[in-house]
């Protein structure tokens, strides 16, 4: 039994990890809510973000924390794009045809990445990067800190938009009631794109954050969009709290099931979790929505 | 009874292909084209005529895979009796995927979740347990021989494939033709209302992954013996799960020849594309992905649902000029 | 009408969702043989108790017998099984299939032959008047055709009792005189009815006995003439204070008939 001093670091670890994970799925979450699509393509735009950040540095030296300028904005265009153009003309009647178009995405955009950008794992070289931050007699990466801050202050913007503007209001009664918003005059393709992009610029914060304690490869989403498919469901479907809550459970289960078992039976828990909990209670935990 | 003629016609003509394609890599060809349509079919009895879309036909493939491999290498048994076992463990798994999802219900989009979370499991696991080689991998011995189920030509593999997915066709083609098949597409296009008229949608839906999880399981076996090579990325990985669903969604999901065509039009298009631009990483995926995002916007009932859309089009237009 | 061995029996049936007592207490007899019909406003339970009786809601109390055999809480396909089998207000066709793979599906409840089945469904398609439309895909139907089809999927099961859920509700007068005499043919082959109905007139002519529910409870049975002058009927279809009204309108008509 590991003592104290391995597992504080060790779940304050995963609370870091968590809140990029619960970052991940509030966009996921987001978009379940209102469109009710299970967007698989998500851990690959995530990547795409990932790339964003990376060449907006190496080529223009632009830092990570300042693209959180340039990276989600641009984001969330290409999510309003998306489904606009692809994503919301698929249906035909069934779920599963959304289902099939955004994986039919997700294998595009990664391969088109393999393609592009070769199979190397790339890292940014940030002067911070290993800077360390003492919190409860652990150290931690300063960027991982970052990242935890930035996470909930997103999560924080992101109610606020849900709460207290017109979008946001626009968007809630369209989660609500679909036909009921449409005679009230609420332009639904419009607001279901917003809502896409909305849920893809959270990815680009995502990126922004994540990129200068960790890495990207045209494979970096798988790990990615498995997980924040285990969170939302674990939360609740469309659920906020659900999908903040779940990413920090599953981020401090992820560090503490590394511990005890080594790393891949730390993720097969991960899935285990997500199989148990679909089977038995697809609602989620807490199975409220938006 | 049509049908079963012109099934018995085509597999007739694909039995005497080898002795036109003397080519190895020609032969190499056919035998990868005829395996997509075997995957594609094994798909097709669950998610064409069954409804129930699985992401993680892996898990059946791969268990496939892993049961002839390891038998022949960490036990020495006759990859024949691995052939036996392969399927019937592949049998078992989806028994055990279909007795968990669908003995609570859960349909569309969860299912496909739940499937590939499935096969991420088995992935991790035989990345992890040491008789699979877990992340090296397994080499199964060259030794060349029927008895072995490996073969000096590339034929001999051949027309194993082939009486393999002989066997898929025939079992999609009896969908078409039986009770069971009929309460299965019930069960798929009105579940309640299939069970109003007393179908046991638990039992159809069982039978389906047990057969759909049989065929993929043969497919992996044949994959084993034919490269003689797996990791848990191959046998458990994505590839072998899109490209199951793909196949019969480009050729027309729920219809006996909708695999074929697909697996053919699949394999023209990437033969083309490695032609055309050469063979680069991850292009031909680029390609099926557009094509999949392109059949399901376009063309959601697949090529043959295109082909019997145009005749139908050309016999109204003949029939409007034989009125006019 | 209170047979001593009825068809179906249904013995103090209760469901509630969330706060809502769809079926309250509810108890009521389809004898062997004949039409019954089940009658009462919009939003009054009869839909639920249909979904209680055959198996696709579970009583929270209460039992239901079919023949004799207690069926409570069993599969609706263990339901139909045992020859009992509804159709559904909301038409629910295999779309994609024709109409006569349609009714296959209900044939192969008691046919295993492939053939058998298709050929009993050309049978049963003629009967409720589909004989031309057997290759039409049945999402293509008008919804009078869509009616027949639901009558037709049951009727191929070789049932006992056929539960009818408003197979008259949105058809227009003419199709509503063309669907009757299916429903009388088909009681005339020995199966027992029980039909909600919407449309009074079709109640009367159709059924012998009629049972009225209002906001989850029985509130009247007995022959559909007699029961659509009851005061509590009225009221429950008209609102309150109408039935008095009308009894007093009657009243004076009489009286001043007799002055």
């Amino acid at each position: 039994m590991p003592d104290m001093a391995i597992i504080v670091p060790s779940v304050l670890n995963g609370l870091t990890t968590g809140a990029l994970y619960a970052l991940v799925a509030l966009g996921l979450t987001l978009i379940y809510g209102v469109l009710h699509i299970i967007n698989f393509a998500h851990g690959a735009l995530l990547m795409l973000g990932l790339y964003a950040v990376y060449y907006l540095n190496v080529q223009f030296g632009i830092d990570p924390y300042v693209a959180l300028l340039i990276v989600p904005p641009g984001m969330f265009a290409l999510g309003y794009a998306l489904q606009r153009g692809i994503i919301g003309r698929a249906s035909h009647g069934r779920d599963e045809n959304i289902l099939l178009v955004t994986l039919g995405l997700a294998i595009v955009i990664e391969n088109l990445s393999l393609f592009l950008f070769k199979s190397d794992t790339r890292i940014v070289d940030v002067p911070y990067g290993f800077q360390v931050v003492e919190i409860f007699g652990a150290f931690l990466p300063l960027p991982k800190v970052v990242a935890f801050a930035g996470a909930l202050i997103t999560a924080a913007l992101l109610w606020l938009i849900m709460s207290k503007t017109d979008l946001g209001r626009a968007i809630r009664a369209l989660a609500k009631e679909r036909k009921g918003a449409q005679l009230v005059g609420i332009d639904v393709e419009h607001v279901f794109a917003m809502s896409f992009g909305l849920g893809i610029a959270c990815l680009g914060v995502a990126a922004c954050l994540l990129l200068p304690s960790y890495y990207v490869n045209p494979q970096v989403g798988h790990g990615f969009v498995l997980i924040a498919f285990t969170i939302v469901v674990l939360g609740g479907m469309g659920s906020f709290v659900g999908a903040l809550l779940g990413g920090l459970i599953i981020g401090v289960v992820e560090a503490l099931g590394g511990l005890f078992f080594g790393e891949s039976l730390g993720q097969l828990g991960i899935f285990l979790i997500f199989i148990l909990v679909l089977v038995f209670r697809p609602t989620g935990l807490l199975g409220h929505k938006v | 009874m049509r049908q079963l003629a012109l099934l018995g016609l085509v597999f007739a003509a694909l039995f005497t292909l080898p002795f036109f394609v003397e080519s190895e890599s020609w032969r190499t060809t056919i035998i990868m084209t005829l395996y997509a349509a075997l995957l594609g079919q094994a798909w097709n009895i669950l998610g064409g005529y069954g409804g129930q879309f699985s992401f993680g036909h892996a898990a059946f493939f791969g268990t496939g895979a892993y049961t002839v491999a390891v038998l022949q290498v960490q036990l020495g048994l006759n990859p024949w009796l691995g052939l036996v076992a392969g399927g019937a463990l592949a049998v078992g798994v989806a028994a055990f995927i279909g007795f968990t999802t669908f003995r609570y219900g859960l349909r569309g989009s969860y299912f496909a979740l739940v499937t590939l979370a499935f096969a991420e499991v088995l992935r991790i696991l035989s990345n992890t347990v040491p008789f699979t080689g877990a992340g090296v991998g397994i080499l199964i011995p060259l030794d060349p021989g029927a008895a072995n189920l490996q073969f000096a030509s590339k034929a001999g593999f051949y027309w194993l494939l082939w009486a393999i997915t002989l066997g898929a066709f025939l079992t999609a083609w009896w969908i078409g033709h039986s009770r069971f098949g009929a309460r299965l597409m019930a069960v798929r296009d009105n579940e309640d209302a299939a069970r109003a008229l007393g179908v046991d949608p638990f039992r159809v839906k069982m039978r389906a992954i047990m057969l759909s999880g049989l065929f993929s399981g043969l497919a992996g076996v044949f994959y084993a013996q034919f490269f003689l090579y797996l990791d848990p990325g191959i046998a458990y990985g994505p590839a072998v799960s899109v490209e199951s669903l793909l196949v019969p969604i480009v050729g027309g999901m729920g219809t006996l020849f909708g695999p074929l065509l697909g697996a053919v039009a699949l394999h023209a298009v990437s033969e083309v594309t490695r032609e055309v631009i050469g063979d680069l990483p991850g292009i031909s995926l680029v390609i099926y992905g557009t094509i999949l995002v392109i059949m399901v916007l376009f063309a959601p009932r697949g090529l043959s649902g295109l082909v019997s859309r145009l005749t139908r089009s050309a016999r109204r237009k003949t029939e409007g000029d034989r009125h006019a | 009408m209170h047979d001593a061995s009825p068809i179906l029996d249904v013995a103090g049936i209760s469901k509630r969702f969330g706060g809502l007592q769809a079926s309250n207490n509810i108890s009521m007899r389809v004898p062997q043989g004949g039409i019954t019909s089940l009658i009462g406003p919009n939003g009054a339970g009869k839909t639920t108790l249909f979904a209680l009786i055959t198996g696709f809601h579970t009583p929270d109390a209460g039992s239901v017998r079919f023949r004799g055999e207690d069926i409570t809480g069993l599969a609706p396909q263990e339901i139909a099984e045992r020859g009992m089998i509804r159709t559904f207000q909301i038409v629910q066709p295999f779309a994609g299939q024709s109409v006569r793979e349609n009714i296959a599906v209900g044939a192969h409840l008691k046919i295993r032959s492939r053939a058998a089945a298709l050929e009993k469904a050309e049978d049963v398609a003629r009967k409720v008047g589909l004989g031309d439309r057997l290759d039409m895909d049945a999402a293509a139907l008008t919804v009078a055709g869509r009616k027949r089809l639901e009558v037709a999927r049951a009727l191929a099961t070789d049932p006992e009792l056929i539960l009818f859920d408003e197979v008259l509700a949105g058809l227009n007068p003419s199709e509503i005189r063309d669907v009757i005499p299916v429903i009388r043919a088909i009681r005339d082959e020995g199966v027992t009815i029980l039909l909600i109905e919407h449309v009074m007139q079709a109640v009367m002519s159709l059924s012998e006995h009629t049972w009225v529910l209002n906001q989850g409870q029985l509130i009247a049975e007995g022959a559909p003439q007699d029961v659509t002058r009851d005061p509590h009927v009225i009221e429950a279809y008209l609102g309150k204070g109408m039935a008095e009204r009308m009894a007093k309108q009657a009243a004076d008509a009489v009286g001043g008939a007799h002055e």
